[in-house]
């Protein structure tokens, strides 16, 4: 019998995880069965099913059960380890709304081990490019894949590699974009630590297409495990012959190296991505000349994130029609996003571009974490914009997202709730772009500044009706004027939400009250004395004196003196204090 | 002329980026990786031994969020911003943090046991809100539990 592996985790939600427990369970019945020695049992992190109970995974067969209680562990281990017969009665099926092209061997394979990436077809798009295609014939294919990157901007891959490939320049260079920044997303973390070899081959097929013989991986400090893995990938890289010179006996030499980024969200832009790379602060340059005729050192220089690298392999492997055929007119392949928020699945989805928001919420996300319903969804980070309900059944794609005032970013997708309030999303995201700003330009570096400072204004009660529309006139300011792309879109989380939820911002400067109850200053304690059972434990833990009185009589909150601190709100058992 | 207070070390490391371009950033990662921060008195001499303006040197490492000028805390506590964690209560976590430990954000408690820093996002949102005590992380974290997290990491006799 070959050797099988058990994959194992406790899905369910809010119950005590029983991995461990079910571990010992199943060693002990295996050791029974004295299959010990050809059985492993990997408890995993993630295993792709969400409150499912218990998930067992059984490779190289792929079955998967879920909600397996004790009793059910004897019959898998008699029936389907030894006999390889399916349960169905357990048997879960993945997911079908989503197709995986880039996590394609993410969770298969061991990013490690350099075999299973040859036996899942690694390195076979390269061998048949630098053996048997002419550098037009790559750009070709992927002209006709209508791949186009995945960083966020959404520019055609086929341009910019054929931009770089009709300048003469003595040493051009192909750089991977790993310097993943966007407060929630973790796409490119994903494949750099679960699927290393295939970014390296999809950033050496760009560099054989656009005859560059150096490439870099510029990867955040932040992500050591991706960094570890993908040195190890190089090296392994390396050792068969796959890079260096003359690789797989051809006239195709190439050489890449490993370039930390320094937590510096700027550094994604691609100017700034170059100037880090150089040793140097990283502010943008002005654009023109874009990087891929004067980039590196003045070299002409291909920026690829790693999402988008990630699809070159299987593209060429099976032909540019293939892959366009997913997708949207406009937009191809697939994408994938890092769904946070509150909904019950969070985690890293792969989709066919077009599907709806709804399908990805509720089918793939599972829906609303509380009774609470959604109030919108964001997309494309400090970036982007949000989406309000009533656009759920809008399909994902580039221009989609940008028509509705966000955008796909580099894959960000995090679902609100009505407890969430739009005026402090807008400023939690300008508030990451000010800190962020290199401060080279001054639209950026003051426009975002004033900004902020009216957004302070209107979540402390002291906004005037004025504000937004000055909001609006230095958003137009920063999105004309500033040098990169950072400052350009810092206004659009702001924008946006002006957009969609003004009433959110009349209530909050006319009104002064946040419905959310998310902006402190703006929100009211009562006690509520039909529910107060005078315990006092509200009492005891206003350290500011605003409650006075005592178990006779109840207790009081005086206004005038509370700092809305929020602590008699928690700690009350019988929740009779209200906010709002 | 007093000898160069770099350790050998360093000087190996700096003899590997020499001749590469662009070395800058990567040598100060390994500084910090050896020290947990750059020196001032490194950064003096990395500016003889490469023959780079002191100024250059400190330009680089004011521009970038994760060099740090001062000697860190014993344990490091990083306490993720992203905006999962963010919508799911960050901002609690951090306040009870502070208020704990009694220090400011970016900086080290009185007794050095303890460095506090906000970061942007650990890249595990499903786990929101999320806090990491050196390299090990907390997931889920709820204000109640901090004390007990904490407590973890008393002072080793």
């Amino acid at each position: 019998m070959d050797k099988k592996i058990v994959l194992l985790k406790d899905t369910s939600i809010g119950a005590a995880d029983k991995t461990k427990e079910y571990y010992s369970l199943i060693l002990n019945l295996l050791r029974d069965h004295n299959l010990q020695d050809s059985v492993q049992v990997v408890r995993v992190a993630d295993i792709g099913f969400y409150d499912q109970g218990l998930v067992l995974k059984i490779l190289p067969e792929q079955v998967i059960y879920g909600r397996v209680q004790e009793s059910d562990l004897l019959p898998v281990i008699t029936e389907t380890i030894q006999g390889n017969k399916i349960l169905d009665r357990l048997a879960l099926k993945p997911n079908e709304k989503q197709l995986r092209i880039v996590l394609r061997n993410c969770g298969q394979i061991d990013p490690e081990n350099f075999d299973d990436y040859i036996a899942a077809d690694g390195y076979a798009a390269l061998k048949k490019v630098i053996t048997g295609y002419k550098q037009e014939q790559v750009i070709e294919e992927l002209k006709a894949s209508g791949l186009r990157g995945r960083g966020g901007a959404g520019y055609p891959t086929w341009m910019k590699w054929n931009f770089a490939r009709q300048v003469k320049a003595e040493q051009k260079y192909i750089v991977c974009n790993g310097d993943e920044g966007d407060p929630g997303a973790y796409m490119d973390r994903s494949v750099l630590e679960g699927d290393p070899h295939s970014v390296i081959e999809g950033m050496m097929i760009g560099a054989y297409a656009i005859g560059a013989s150096q490439g870099y991986f510029y990867i955040r400090a932040e992500y050591p495990l991706a960094v570890e893995r993908i040195q190890k990938a190089i090296a392994q890289a390396y050792e068969y012959g796959l890079l260096g010179k003359n690789i797989l006996g051809t006239e195709f030499s190439f050489d890449v190296e490993i370039r930390l980024g320094a937590g510096a969200f700027v550094c994604g832009e691609e100017t700034a991505l170059l100037a880090s790379i150089e040793g140097k602060r990283g502010t943008p340059q002005p654009r023109p000349p874009y990087p891929s005729i004067k980039g590196l050192w003045g070299m002409p220089t291909v920026i690829n994130n790693v999402e988008t690298l990630a699809n070159i392999p299987v593209i060429l492997l099976k032909g540019g029609a293939w892959f366009g055929k997913t997708g949207t007119e406009k937009s191809k392949g697939t994408k994938v996003f890092a769904l946070t928020g509150k909904i019950k699945n969070s985690g890293l989805i792969e989709v066919p571009m077009g599907t709806s928001i709804r399908d990805i919420v509720y089918n793939i996300g599972g829906g609303m974490l509380s009774a609470k319903g959604i109030k919108a969804v964001q997309t494309g980070g400090p970036s982007g914009g949000v989406i309000p309900k009533e656009f759920l059944d809008e399909p994902v794609d580039y221009e989609n997202l940008q028509k509705l005032g966000s955008i796909m970013g580099s894959g960000g997708m995090i679902v609100m709730d009505e407890d969430d309030c739009l005026v402090d999303i807008a400023k939690f995201y300008l508030k990451f772009c000010v800190e962020e700003s290199c401060g080279k330009c001054a639209p950026c570096r003051i426009g975002g500044y004033q900004m902020l400072g009216l957004l302070e204004n209107i979540t402390n009660g002291k906004g005037t009706n004025s504000d937004v529309a000055k909001m609006k006139r230095i958003a137009q300011a920063m999105q004309k004027a500033s040098l990169c792309g950072l400052g350009q879109t810092a206004a659009n989380p702001v924008l946006s939400t002006i957009k969609y939820f003004a009433a959110e911002y009349k209530e909050h400067i006319e009104d002064k009250k946040c419905i959310a109850g998310k902006c402190r200053y703006l929100l009211n304690y009562k006690i509520i004395s039909d529910k107060c059972k005078k315990c006092g434990l509200c009492l005891t833990n206003c350290v500011f004196g605003a409650i006075t009185g005592n178990r006779e009589q109840g207790y009081v909150l005086d206004s005038a003196k509370c700092t809305k601190c929020g602590r008699c709100y928690e700690v009350c058992k019988f929740k009779a204090i209200s906010k709002g | 002329m007093t000898e160069p207070k770099l350790s050998e070390d360093i000087k190996k490391v700096v003899e590997k980026w020499r001749n590469k371009k662009g070395s800058l950033v990567m040598i100060l990662h390994e500084i910090q990786n050896a020290y947990g921060y750059v020196p001032r008195e490194t950064s003096l001499e990395l500016s003889k031994y490469l023959d780079v303006p002191l100024a250059q040197i400190y330009e680089v490492i004011t521009f970038y969020n994760y060099f740090k000028l001062e000697k860190p805390g014993t344990h490091r506590i990083a306490v993720c911003m992203g905006t999962a964690c963010y919508l799911k209560g960050a901002p609690v976590i951090l306040q009870e943090l502070k208020e704990l430990l009694d220090v400011e954000e970016g900086h080290n408690t009185k007794d050095g046991l303890f460095a506090l820093d906000v970061v942007r996002c650990l890249g595990c949102c499903g786990l929101a809100p999320v806090m990491m005590i050196d390299s090990k992380v907390y997931g889920k974290v709820k204000k109640e539990e901090i004390m007990n997290i904490l407590s973890e990491y008393g002072k080793e006799e």
